[in-house]
């Protein structure tokens, strides 16, 4: 049962994805983004990773993609669809997501080689997620913090042309 | 039942399907039942009740764009307090000045902001 | 519990939930009018009905009757998802709070909660941060200068207050150790209620409820004297009654969050001393819920006829300048006091 659930999530969240690529309005592009983060929530659950599916959903579909809203609507959208992109760019653009692809393919390989640790029914709790993330990754726990005063500097940066 | 595995979500599932057609429905029937008399004038935007100049479809302030950029900034760092405050006993004395250095991290891009008055909206 | 059974009890719940907060909801519009009336020294809505008990009905049928006006430039896709978010986004955060503790019948036990997942208040939470987009991709989709102008002051007023409230609720879970919002309930026996140690942190989340539900003083999404409607001003029929009916839920639950996550739930002190049966106490548990509750509803009341509205600048002023290093401290006062004086 859980198995069937798994991939039907899974091909809705695969289905919603290309709907983001393949449709012409970049706010419906955006809700098409929000409802693959919801096929992803859902397949966290099923795994057990509660904490990461609902962190899935309050960055991802409740910060990121607010952002990203902001973005298209500042933009000045008078038109209801994108502007049709020249073939150079269109070239480009598959180049760059061809050796995405590849570097993806490619990292990707080695994974079944891996030795499947047993599934732990309490691996994804919170409790547990805390004593690993404070005791064995404390390190890059603490830059992380440096990583959001970069990107704090930058945002400001980013806006200041405005402020004054 | 006291699993606390994926089961505990079925019923949240439940609550999803419910709401969600009641809302379907609602609009629906609500479409059906009301009159329906198109007209040129009736149909244009109603704006501020005057005839409306050009459409809505402007440029705003980068003000309300960087806002929401420290908005997703503080929320991933909230984030990450989640673990921490539940495992706050566990993690004891170590754990809290673990937090006092991550924060202080923090609390120097959070004053840096305001130092710039990347958050100052009373001037323009 | 059998699977089916399982699955029968917990629809019947969920509809039971989902009911209960539509008919408070309406009578909350009641109720406000009422209020304001009295505050006001009038009478209010007397007409439909004894006491004009009936308005909030004739309300919703007047909401179905009347004509749906989608205008010309609009999105008229998104903007029927708009209102529809909001409702829907309303409706689903009722599935985590905990109505009571449980009913013992025939052998079973039945949980007065839909569901107990253990990271309740991040649902909340969560489902919260959805709810921006109702407001959102109305106000967007309308084409109405003065509704883009709302939403987006709704939007960039709930995210800012969205950080503050995460902070005060990481304060609370640091003295509770659990997101279950039924174990946090359950830990506030007699007096031990978290208002008593969270007092500073009551008083932000209480801040950030109001700023969340764009209640008075943080009313300026739909500001009339400067934005019309603000971002429902397109709007009619029953998507108009939407919104506003989202409001009124969102009202109720988070009145129904504030008493579970600080003024001890379902549990009323000296009450486990009259010596009375499980079930009698499960049931005398959801009349106190209720009766905080109704409280909560009245002072979201009380406020908005009392106190006038912000300005914008001061709103984001109050949210990042003050509520969030406020927060921040308390965070450090919560966690120095737990370990210095409970080693």
């Amino acid at each position: 049962m859980t198995v069937y659930l798994f991939i039907i999530l899974g091909v809705f969240a695969i289905l919603s994805a290309l709907m983001v690529v393949f449709t012409k309005n970049p706010i419906h592009s955006i809700l098409y983004l929000v409802l693959t983060f919801f096929a992803i929530a859902g397949e966290y659950v099923l795994l057990n990773a509660q904490f990461l599916a609902i962190v899935n959903i309050i960055v991802y579909a409740g910060a990121i993609m607010v952002l990203f809203l902001f973005v298209v609507m500042l933009l000045n959208l008078n038109k209801e669809t994108e502007p049709h992109k020249s073939i150079l760019r269109q070239l480009i653009a598959v180049i760059a997501a061809g050796i995405l692809l590849i570097v993806l393919v490619g990292s990707l390989k080695g994974a079944d080689t891996m030795t499947i640790k047993p599934f732990a029914q309490n691996t994804g709790y919170i409790e547990n997620l805390g004593q690993v993330l404070f005791k064995d990754f404390l390190l890059p726990f603490e830059v992380s913090a440096i990583l959001f005063l970069a990107a704090m500097v930058g945002a400001v940066m980013l806006g200041k042309k405005d402020i004054k | 039942m006291d699993s606390n595995g994926p089961i505990d979500y079925l019923p949240i599932a439940i609550t999803v399907l419910v709401a969600g057609g009641f809302v379907v429905t609602t609009m629906f029937v609500s479409n059906i039942l009301g009159p329906k008399r198109k007209g040129k004038i009736k149909l244009d935007t109603f704006e501020c009740g005057i005839e409306s100049q050009g459409n809505a479809r402007i440029p705003f302030s980068i003000k309300y764009f960087l806002a929401a950029i420290l908005f997703v900034l503080f929320d991933v760092e909230v984030i990450f307090l989640y673990p921490w405050a539940v495992d706050f006993r566990k993690l004891g004395m170590d754990g809290f000045w673990e937090m006092i250095s991550y924060m202080g991290v923090i609390l120097i891009g959070f004053f840096y902001i305001l130092k710039k008055g990347a958050l100052k909206w009373d001037t323009d | 519990m059998t699977l089916s059974l399982f699955i029968i009890y917990k629809a019947v719940l969920v509809i039971l939930v989902f009911l209960i907060s539509l008919v408070i909801a309406m009578y909350s519009t009641y109720a406000e009018r009422k209020v304001a009336a009295f505050m006001q020294d009038r009478i209010g809505p007397n007409r439909a009905g004894p006491f004009g008990l009936l308005q909030p009905v004739a309300d919703g049928v007047k909401m179905f009757m009347k004509e749906e006006i989608i205008p010309q430039v609009s999105n008229k896709f998104l903007f029927i998802l708009g209102p529809s978010v909001a409702m829907f986004t309303s409706c689903i955060t009722g599935a985590v709070i905990p109505w009571g503790t449980s009913l013992h019948i025939a052998g079973h036990d039945f949980a007065l909660q839909v569901t107990d997942i253990n990271i309740g208040i991040l649902y909340v939470m969560a489902v919260t941060s959805i709810g921006v987009y109702g407001i959102m991709i109305g106000g967007w989709a309308s084409n109405n200068k003065y509704s883009l102008l709302g939403a987006l002051r709704a939007s960039s007023q709930m995210i800012s207050y969205e950080v503050a409230m995460g902070l005060a609720i990481i304060a609370l879970v640091m003295t509770t150790g659990t997101l279950s919002l039924k174990g946090i309930a359950a830990a506030q026996t007699g007096w031990h209620w978290n208002i008593v140690y969270q007092p500073l942190g009551f008083l932000i989340f209480i801040i950030c409820a109001f700023a969340e539900t764009n209640r008075t003083p943080f009313d300026l999404p739909e500001s009339d004297s400067e934005l019309i409607g603000g971002y429902h001003t397109e709007y009619s029929s029953m998507k108009l009654g939407f919104y506003l009916f989202a409001e009124y839920i969102n009202m109720f639950i988070s009145s129904a969050i504030m008493s579970t996550l600080y003024f001890g739930g379902y549990n009323m002190p000296f009450i486990g001393r009259l010596g009375l049966s499980p079930n009698t106490m499960a049931i005398l548990g959801v009349v106190f819920l209720f009766a905080k509750i109704f409280f909560f509803i009245f002072f979201f009341m009380w406020v908005r006829w009392t106190i006038p509205r912000f300005r914008f600048d001061q709103l984001m002023n109050l949210g990042w300048k003050i509520l969030i290093p406020l927060s921040i401290f308390n965070m450090a006062i919560t966690g120095f006091i737990i370990l210095v004086l409970h080693k």
